[in-house]
């Protein structure tokens, strides 16, 4: 697992209060991991502050699964 | 149309003195101070260095992590205390209509913790505005009423009494009033603050309303006593089940009590100062006697505001005694924040439910830490110093009093 993939999971886990065997890359953050909207919006947030990005309003809201924060993150990060 | 009786079918609390009824109850009447150390920030730099506060509270004893982040101390405490007094009055949940069960909560102040660590993280961040989406859900003082109807799923009447530190008297008081008019059958009141935190500590202490006894914490909360130097901070939630009387009986309801009478008016006087002839607060008595004709005979005890502040006792005593005139001197009156502390929003309801108890138990709790007698204070008036007297308690009233100049009082009578 990539060291993007590890920390993006850890934040996962520690926001939405899950197990770490159901953070699988299909995993939907409100679908599968009891997110609602508010956690959703707390999470990008984390993510932000944690690889040091900015992720716009319009490219937040096409990341609804844990794989796809994984590789928006790894194609921005820098 | 005809009034609907009102009583008391259940109890719950987290205070400095306990985290259930019977612990609380327990130190009340053995005269136990719940002043310490403050535990919860680095007291370095301030000036009070001690409060009343819940001790070893650990929220993950309570609430799965994930829920605890979402919510502000203060709510945790009023989720904790309406749950227990949920659980005390034995309503079944499945059976009950949940349209006819509202939440009137009382929280003067609500989440300070969580506003000065969001406004902290921003002013010491690079100017980008990354507040948490749960901040304002968080801190806003509604919130507590808005989580225990989500909790039990009650949709009757619903919100926040905001009065300062009168604020969980108001909410007996509307839930009393609205129970009385048929509006709903059953509301979950009561009041909860967690202010012991860098903001509200420094806060009081800007306004010189707090004691800076620190050297001897457990006696700076001493209502009455010449040398009282200000209020002790505490910190919790109580909480009370009240219930059209019918309602209760039909179900066969366990009733504490009846509740008989509630008080609201202003001093239209000071920001923070009692009108120093207890105005604001011989009205409110009055206005509270006047809801079923109670004769102020009928009272046996007063859980007074006494905050132990060397104004506001004073007024509130002279108002005791133009309402009661020669009858005062039959009361006994004892103010329990010399043991638990000013939980500010909260007082009201740890202080009904002192009323209550003494009304159930026919003992009347103390008023700790009386030293030296306050020649302004009238010596024939028996505040109950030291030891919890046994007394058959017909009727009791409490009083509490907020900056903005507010005044709520409510009466509880034996069923």
């Amino acid at each position: 697992m990539s060291d993007i993939a590890s920390r993006v999971k850890a934040i996962i886990v520690d926001k939405l209060g899950v197990d770490e065997t159901e953070v699988t890359p299909e995993a939907s953050f409100t679908n599968d991991l009891g997110a609602d909207s508010l956690d959703t919006v707390e999470l990008i947030m984390e993510f932000e502050k944690e690889f040091n990005i900015a992720i716009p309003d319009d490219q937040a809201e096409n990341i609804g699964t844990v794989g796809d924060a994984i590789s928006y993150i790894e194609e921005n990060a820098k | 149309m005809e009034l609907k009786r009102v009583v008391v079918t259940g109890l719950g609390a987290i205070t400095p003195l306990g985290n259930s009824i019977d612990e609380l109850w327990n130190n009340l009447i053995n005269g136990v101070s719940g002043a310490a150390p403050i535990t919860r920030f680095d007291t370095t730099n301030f000036k009070t260095k001690f409060a009343c506060e819940v001790k070893n509270y650990n929220s993950n004893d309570y609430f799965d992590r994930k829920e605890a982040r979402k919510l502000d101390m203060f709510a945790q405490f009023a989720l904790i205390a309406a749950e227990q007094a949920v659980q005390d009055s034995g309503i079944d949940l499945e059976s009950i209509d949940l349209d006819e069960v509202g939440v009137i909560w009382g929280a003067g102040i609500g989440g300070i913790q969580t506003f000065t660590e969001e406004v902290r993280a921003f002013v010491t961040g690079n100017g980008t505005p990354r507040f948490n989406p749960f901040f304002i859900p968080k801190m806003i003082g509604d919130i507590a009423a808005g989580h225990i109807s989500m909790k039990f799923g009650f949709r009757g009447p619903n919100y926040n009494t905001v009065s300062a530190c009168a604020s969980s008297t108001n909410a007996i008081g509307d839930a009393y009033n609205l129970i009385r008019l048929g509006k709903t059958k059953v509301f979950v009141t009561g009041g909860s603050e967690a202010a012991i935190c860098e903001a509200g500590v420094g806060g009081f202490n800007a306004m010189q309303a707090l004691s800076t006894r620190n050297e001897d914490a457990s006696t700076a909360s001493r209502p009455f006593d010449k040398d009282r130097d200000g209020f002790v901070m505490g910190e919790g939630g109580a909480s009370l089940i009240l219930e059209e009387y019918e309602h209760a009986v039909a179900r066969g309801a366990k009733i504490y009590c009846e509740v008989i009478g509630s008080g609201m008016t202003a001093d239209a006087h000071h920001l923070t100062a009692p009108h120093p002839e207890g105005l604001g607060a011989k009205n409110v008595m009055k206005m509270a006697l006047k809801d079923n004709d109670t004769k102020p005979e009928d009272i046996d005890y007063i859980n007074v505001h006494g905050t132990s502040t060397p104004r506001g006792d004073i007024a509130e005593t002279l108002a005791i005694k133009e309402v009661f005139g020669e009858h005062a001197y039959n009361l006994n009156i004892s103010s329990t924040k010399s043991m638990t502390g000013h939980l500010l929003g909260a007082a009201g309801a740890i202080e009904s439910i002192a009323c209550i108890l003494a009304i159930k138990n026919s003992i009347v709790p103390p008023t700790i830490n009386h030293f030296t007698d306050d020649p302004e204070i009238d010596p024939k008036l028996n505040m109950t110093y030291h030891k919890a007297e046994k007394r058959e308690v017909k009727a009791a009233l409490s009083n509490t009093f907020g900056f903005g100049g507010h005044n709520a009082s409510i009466i509880f009578k034996a069923i």
